[in-house]
């Protein structure tokens, strides 16, 4: 798989700290020459490190608002999170008959093609074809993850499309409908909370080609919005909506989960959490659980890197608004596929060697030199941890030198060697002087 | 080639730390580059007589004894052996207390597990001395 990962690094900002480096899932981040260095074939575009990032250089690659005029007929695509982002804006229609007054044209809900996934999941468990237990596809980051690291569940995952991709094909099909144009002159664009989201829109890992023709963070919208949404008049709100409770809640940990209609159900969020309950069911310890929802993100989407907005209020914003909607929107009449083109395959970039052999002598030699290092995890190498470090010495990308505690035994060392053979050299002088 | 010698001990008294050696097994042999299915088969059999150790023996060692063709592991304890080994093996017979149960194990599909995930398993036991669980996994084979 082709790695065109949204998440990215500007150099002049990163003071080469170890921030990032420390919270990386997938240890995807070295620091070197001074500045963090994402290992590609690892990243899971999760954006934990755009988060903890003190000095804002790690940065998601997204469309800015302005790329939307390249198209006739623009689209917004929008996520359920987006709803949680504003005050004083509980009516749905506000904040969608604002996008139109920052340029486009019409809006689509992606709650809707939610609310279309959460009915084909429902049919799917209770046909009983799929494994248990069934692990959701929604979030991006969670599904490069298992590619990347738990490869024995690939095949629990659900494989269905995202919400977003199904919206955005509806989108596309309902704009040409309504405005006579061709598909390529309608621009269909995603107002999103997730980093992950601008990977899979360039390079998905189960759709050949994206229906979304670009990707909007929510934080690069937000004032604009909130200046629209603070001086919208009645007469601009349009009768937008057409979402229900159902697909709204997806905005929020627990949501999706809710959709099934089933007891036997368990939502998780936030990338450490999702790790662990994944080395469980690995494990082969959830078996009296049927359906698995995983977020990356703590509280789910709301709590998405590209937001603006606190996590908790937004979620909290989100049940009220939910409180007042039917547990159903308009339904589609769609008979869309709604399934993957082709399944996700295992990334396996965790092994030391391609040959058994050699990975046993390099994981051996790791051992040793681990044993001789501090085992501070402090990260000043430029690896993670002292255990990544050795593994980064036995690929041959790291030194042993890097690690300044044995850097600094070694000058000791010789420093010590210096003296002696200085002392010696002067005895011997005075030995040739007495002769 | 020389196999690769892991070596573990497994603590009796600590409930939480049950598991820990599978998962560190787990981690090594993916970065071993072994096939997944194969590792799973070898974590959750080993995960299965590691908690046995901790509920039934307190405690013991691991050893784990790796090559390109099989992994083999063997569990040993200085516990009170295992009575009737025929019943052990039946899949539901449990002789683990009511507190252990609680904690949601002690359903008896331990051994049956060990024996269903792997290609050899040998058991060693007598009574009051211990168990030695050699548990093997071989490449390739789909079990």
């Amino acid at each position: 798989m082709e790695n065109r990962h949204s998440v990215t690094l500007d150099k002049n900002s990163c003071t080469g700290c170890t921030n990032c480096l420390k919270q990386c899932p997938t240890q995807a981040i070295r620091v070197q020459n001074g500045k963090a260095k994402i290992l590609s074939e690892r990243c899971i575009d999760c954006g934990e490190c755009i988060r903890v990032c003190p000095y804002h250089a790690k940065k998601a690659l997204t469309d800015p608002l302005e790329s939307i005029h390249s198209y006739e007929h623009k689209v917004a695509l929008v996520a359920p999170a987006f709803f949680g982002q504003f005050s004083k804006a509980e009516q749905l229609d506000v904040m969608l008959s604002a996008l139109l007054e920052i340029g486009f044209d019409d809006v689509f809900e992606v709650a809707r093609g939610a609310e279309m996934i959460s009915k084909k999941t429902r049919e799917l468990l209770a046909s009983g074809e799929l494994l248990t237990p069934t692990i959701s596809s929604a979030c991006p980051a969670v599904v490069s993850l298992i590619a990347v690291r738990f490869p024995n569940l690939i095949g629990n995952v659900i494989p269905l499309r995202s919400p977003m991709e199904v919206s955005a094909k509806e989108a596309r099909k309902e704009a040409m409908e309504k405005t006579g144009l061709p598909k390529e002159k309608i621009g269909i664009f995603f107002i999103s909370p997730c980093a992950a989201k601008a990977t899979a829109v360039k390079c998905s890992a189960n759709v050949e080609a994206s229906e979304v023709d670009g990707v909007i963070a929510i934080k690069d919208v937000y004032l604009r919005m909130a200046q629209q949404i603070s001086t919208l008049t009645a007469d601009k709100v349009q009768k937008l909506s057409k979402s229900g409770a159902d697909g709204v809640l997806w905005a929020t940990a627990g949501g999706e989960a809710h959709g099934t209609y089933i007891d036997r159900k368990i939502a998780v969020d936030g990338i450490d959490n999702v790790i662990k309950i994944l080395e469980a069911i690995d494990d082969g310890k959830l078996s009296d659980i049927d359906f698995v929802e995983l977020l990356a993100c703590p509280t789910g989407c709301v709590g998405g890197p590209l937001t603006t907005e606190n996590n908790f209020l937004a979620n909290s914003r989100i049940k009220w608004i939910c409180k007042n909607l039917p547990p159903m929107g308009e339904e589609s009449d769609s008979e869309e596929n709604l399934f993957w083109d082709h399944p996700v395959t295992y990334r396996s970039v965790m092994n030391l060697d391609p040959d058994i052999t050699v990975a046993m002598q390099k994981a051996l030699e790791m051992e040793r030199i681990f044993d001789r290092l501090p085992k501070l995890d402090c990260g000043s190498c430029g690896s993670p941890s002292c255990k990544d470090l050795a593994e980064d010495i036995v690929r041959g990308n790291a030194n042993e030198n890097d690690c300044i505690f044995r850097l600094r035994e070694k000058i000791s060392a010789l420093a010590r060697e210096m003296v002696a053979l200085d002392t010696q050299e002067q005895k011997t002088n005075e030995e040739d002087e007495t002769v | 080639m020389e196999p690769m010698l892991l070596h573990f001990d497994v603590d009796g008294n600590d409930f939480t730390l049950a598991g820990e050696t599978s998962s560190k097994v787990k981690k090594m042999l993916t970065k071993l580059g072994f096939d997944p299915a194969m590792i799973r088969r070898t974590a959750i059999a080993m995960y299965e007589g590691e908690i046995n150790m901790v509920i039934h023996a307190n405690g013991g060692t691991i050893d784990v004894e790796v090559t390109p063709e099989k992994i083999v592991a063997r569990l040993k304890d200085t516990g009170p052996g295992i009575a009737d080994l025929e019943k052990a093996m039946t899949e539901g017979y449990s002789t683990a207390t009511n507190q252990v149960r609680e904690l949601g194990f002690g359903a008896g599909m331990g051994l049956p597990n060990m024996k269903k995930y792997t290609d050899d398993m040998q058991i060693e036991t007598e009574i009051g001395k211990g168990t030695c669980v050699t548990l093997t996994i071989l490449a390739g084979t789909q079990n």
